[in-house]
C-alpha cells in the first residue's frame, strides 16, 4: 500500500491511536502499571482491614461523596478545575526541561494577587471576575519568573528555589491575611488565631454556577481548565513554540546550537507553568470551593496534587483530563469518607500509592532492559523528567 | 525573671529545637556531597518520630524507639536510594512521593491508635551545666543529644578524610571520572542516602521520644525541608551547616518565646527566615562553586 493511499480516515485513526498510545516502553509498560494499581489499591485495603475499617464501605463512601449524584459531582469537577491547570503548567515546564515544585507557593500568590485585586477595584459585573483571575495568573507567574531570575543570576537550582519559595508564599500570604488593614477592612479578623483570613471578595467577584440549579455549581472555570489543557497539548506538539520548548527539555545543547535562546525559553516557560498554579489559586479563591476569603489554607495541597497528576499523566496535557478527574474524585469522596469516621489521610496514602504505580513502570521495564544488556532501541523517556536539566545553566 | 534567665530559657529551647535539624542535617550534607537532592528527609523525619513514638510505646522502652526511628530512616533511605539511583527515577519526584506518602499514612495511623507516652532520659553533667548562661542548655539535656558529638565529627571524617568519603565527593562532584576510575557511583550515592536516612531517623525520633514525648499529626512541620536549607546555608560545608542548624533553632525558638517576653516582632518573618537565608545564601555562594557539581543530577553510565 503506498503512502499515498491513505486516506483522511487513516490519518485520523493513526493520531487517535497514537493519543491512546501508553507512552515509552509499550504495552508492558501499560500491563505493569494495571498491575501496581492493583497492588496500591490492595494495599489501602489491607491497612484498612489492619485498622479495622471497611474496604467496601470506603470505597462506597467514597463514589456516595463523588460520582453517586449532581451534588458529587459538581464537587468533583470543582476540584477537578484547579488540579488540571495546575498540571497542565507542570506539563508545559517538564517539556522545556525545567522542574518546578513550587506550585503550591505559586497558588497561594495567585490567591493572593487575585484577593488583593478583587478588594481594592471596583468594577461592575463580571469585568472583575475576570480581573482578578489575570492578576492571580500573573501573580502566579511572577513568583516562579523569581526562581528563573535566580537561576539565571547566580545559578541557583530550579526545584529547590521553587521548593524554599513555597514556604516564603505561605508566611507572606499568613503574613497578608493577618495583618489589619492589609486585606481587612477591619482590625477584627486579626486576633492572630491560626485561621485568620481576609474579606471575603465581592459578590461579583464570585464564581456561581451556570443557570439556576442549586445543586449544580459548574462554573466557568472548569472551561478554562479544559481549554487550558487542549490548547497547551496544541501548541506543545503542532507549533513551532512548541517543538523549541520539547527540544530544549530533551537536548538543550542541541537547541542552543540550532539558535534556541534556551535559558530564556527554560525561564519562560517555567513562568508560565507558575502562572497557571496562580490561576487555579485565583479560581480557588471565587469558586465555591472554599469560603470566598483568602487563607494560608486556600491552597489546601491542590499545588503538590495538581503535580502528582501531572506525574500520573507522565506530562502529557492531554492525560492530565482524566487523571486531575481521579484525583478530584478522590478528594470529593474523601470529604464525605472522612464524615464516614474513616479519617481523610488514607486518601493521601491511596494518592501516593497510586503515583508510584504509575511512575514506576516505564522506569522498571528500562531497569529489566538494562540488566538483561538491551540498549534500548530509540532512547525511550526514561525517567518522568528530561535529566538534562541543569546543562540549560 | 532576669534577663540572664530568660536568655538561658531562650538558648535551652534553641538547642531543644536545634538538635533534630542537626542530626538530620548531618546526614542531608553527607547525600548532597554524594550528588543527591534529597527531598525525602522530611519523609524520613516525620516516619522515624512515628515508629520510635509506636516502638517506645509497644515495648516501653524510650531507647528501643529511638533504633526504630534509626530503622525507618534506613528503610527510608534503602527505598529513595533504590528508585532514584537504581531505577533513576527523577530523585524529586521520588522524594515528594515519599514525603506525602509518609505524612498521610502517619497522620492516618495516627488516628487508629492509642500510644503511650515515653520520653528518654534527661542527663545532666555536674559543674559543667553551672557554666552561667550556656551550663543548662549545652549540658543537661536528653541524652541523645550527646550522639551529636560523636556523631558530627565522625561524619565530618567519614566524607573528608576516609577514602570512602573522597570518592563519595568524587560521585557528586564528576559522576563520569568517577565512574572511568572504578567507582561505583550509584552504589556510593545510595550508601549515602542510608547514612543520610539513619541520621533522618534519628533526629525526627529524637523530636518524638525525646523532646516532645508523643506523636502528634504532621509533628515535623516542614523541618526536613529547614535541614536542607540548612546545608545549603552552610554551603555544603559541616561545620557552616551546624551553625546554618542552630541559627534555625534558636530563630524558632525567639518566635515561641518573643511574645512571652512582650517582644513583638514579626513571626512570619521568623518562620519564613530559615528559606529566606537559604535562598539569600544560594544567591551568594553558588557562584563561587561550593555546589557539589553534579547535585540533583542521576548519573547512568554513558551519558553526558
Amino acid at each position: 500500500m503506498s503512502a499515498a493511499s491513505l486516506t483522511r480516515g487513516d490519518e485520523t485513526a493513526r493520531r487517535v491511536l497514537a493519543l491512546l498510545r501508553p507512552g515509552p516502553g509499550g504495552w508492558i509498560v501499560a500491563g505493569l502499571t494495571v498491575v501496581l494499581v492493583a497492588v496500591a489499591a490492595g494495599a489501602s485495603a489491607l491497612l484498612l482491614v489492619l485498622t479495622g475499617g471497611s474496604p467496601s464501605a470506603s470505597a462506597a463512601a467514597i463514589w456516595t461523596g463523588s460520582l453517586a449524584n449532581a451534588t458529587g459531582w459538581t464537587t468533583t469537577l470543582l476540584n477537578a478545575a484547579p488540579l488540571l491547570l495546575v498540571a497542565v503548567g507542570a506539563c508545559i515546564c517538564v517539556s522545556a526541561g525545567t522542574f518546578n515544585i513550587g506550585q503550591e507557593g505559586q497558588v497561594l500568590i495567585g490567591g493572593l494577587t487575585g484577593a488583593w485585586v478583587g478588594l481594592r477595584l471596583a468594577l461592575p459585573g463580571p469585568t472583575l471576575v475576570v480581573v482578578v483571575l489575570i492578576a492571580a495568573a500573573v501573580g502566579g507567574g511572577a513568583w516562579a519568573a523569581l526562581s528563573a531570575l535566580m537561576l539565571r543570576l547566580r545559578g541557583v537550582n530550579i526545584p529547590v528555589s521553587t521548593l524554599l519559595m513555597t514556604f516564603l508564599a505561605i508566611q507572606l500570604v499568613t503574613f497578608a491575611v493577618s495583618t489589619p488593614g492589609l486585606l481587612q477592612e477591619s482590625a477584627q479578623g486579626s486576633s492572630g488565631i491560626a485561621d485568620a483570613a481576609s474579606n471575603p471578595v465581592p459578590a461579583n467577584a464570585q464564581l456561581g454556577g451556570f443557570g439556576q440549579y442549586p445543586s449544580v455549581q459548574l462554573n466557568v472555570g472548569l472551561l478554562i481548565a479544559l481549554v487550558a489543557a487542549v490548547g497547551v497539548a496544541v501548541v506543545l506538539n503542532r507549533s513551532r513554540w512548541g517543538f523549541r520548548v520539547r527540544m530544549v527539555g530533551l537536548n538543550p545543547l542541541t537547541a542552543r546550537h540550532t539558535g534556541i535562546r534556551v535559558a530564556a525559553l527554560g525561564g519562560f516557560a517555567l513562568a508560565l507553568s507558575g502562572a497557571f498554579a496562580g490561576l487555579a489559586g485565583g479560581l480557588l479563591l471565587i469558586s465555591p470551593v472554599g469560603t470566598n476569603r483568602l487563607q494560608a489554607g486556600l491552597s489546601d495541597n491542590f499545588g503538590w496534587d495538581g503535580l502528582l497528576v501531572a506525574l500520573v499523566a507522565r506530562n502529557r496535557p492531554l492525560a492530565t483530563i482524566p487523571v486531575s478527574l481521579a484525583f478530584a474524585v478522590l478528594r470529593a469522596g474523601g470529604d464525605f469518607l472522612s464524615a464516614t469516621g474513616v479519617p481523610y489521610f488514607l486518601v493521601d496514602v491511596v494518592k501516593a500509592l497510586l503515583v508510584l504505580a504509575f511512575v514506576a513502570p516505564p522506569v522498571l521495564v528500562d531497569l529489566f532492559r538494562r540488566r538483561r544488556g538491551v540498549t534500548p532501541q530509540a532512547a525511550p523517556a526514561v525517567s518522568v523528567v528530561p535529566t538534562k536539566v541543569k546543562a540549560v545553566v | 525573671m532576669s534577663v540572664l534567665d530568660s536568655t538561658t530559657t531562650i538558648l535551652a529551647s534553641g538547642v531543644r529545637l536545634t538538635v533534630p535539624l542537626a542530626f538530620a542535617a548531618c546526614g542531608e550534607y553527607v547525600a548532597e556531597r554524594a550528588g543527591t537532592m534529597n527531598i525525602s528527609v522530611e519523609a524520613m523525619m516525620l516516619g522515624a518520630a512515628f515508629t520510635s513514638v509506636a516502638t517506645a510505646s509497644a515495648t516501653g522502652s524510650a531507647a528501643v524507639g529511638l533504633a526504630a526511628g534509626v530503622a525507618t530512616g534506613l528503610v527510608l533511605g534503602f527505598v529513595h536510594g533504590n528508585f532514584s539511583h537504581r531505577a533513576q527515577i527523577n530523585a524529586f519526584v521520588v522524594g515528594l512521593v515519599l514525603n506525602a506518602l509518609v505524612l498521610g499514612l502517619t497522620s492516618y495511623l495516627i488516628t487508629t491508635n492509642e500510644f503511650v507516652s515515653h520520653q528518654v532520659g534527661m542527663v545532666s553533667i555536674p559543674l559543667l551545666q553551672d557554666i552561667p548562661l550556656i551550663g543548662k542548655p549545652l549540658f543537661s539535656v536528653r541524652w541523645p543529644a550527646f550522639l551529636l558529638f560523636l556523631l558530627v565529627p565522625l561524619t565530618w571524617w567519614l566524607v573528608e578524610r576516609s577514602r570512602w568519603g573522597l570518592e563519595l565527593r568524587a560521585v557528586g562532584e564528576n559522576p563520569q571520572a568517577a565512574d572511568v576510575t572504578g567507582i561505583k557511583v550509584n552504589m556510593r550515592r545510595r550508601q549515602a542516602l542510608l547514612w543520610c536516612g539513619a541520621l533522618a531517623g534519628l533526629g525526627g525520633a529524637y523530636l518524638a521520644v525525646g523532646e516532645v514525648g508523643s506523636f502528634n499529626q504532621n509533628m515535623t512541620a516542614g523541618r526536613g525541608y529547614i535541614v536542607i536549607a540548612a546545608v545549603i546555608f552552610g554551603a555544603w560545608r559541616l561545620g557552616r551547616t551546624m551553625l546554618g542548624c542552630l541559627v534555625f533553632g534558636l530563630s524558632d525558638a525567639m518566635r515561641l518565646a518573643l511574645p512571652a517576653l512582650g517582644v513583638t516582632l514579626n513571626a512570619q518573618l521568623l518562620v519564613a527566615a530559615p528559606y529566606l537565608l537559604a535562598l539569600l545564601a544560594m544567591l551568594l555562594f553558588t557562584t563561587q562553586h561550593r555546589e557539589p557539581a553534579a547535585l540533583g543530577r542521576p548519573f547512568e553510565r554513558g551519558s553526558t
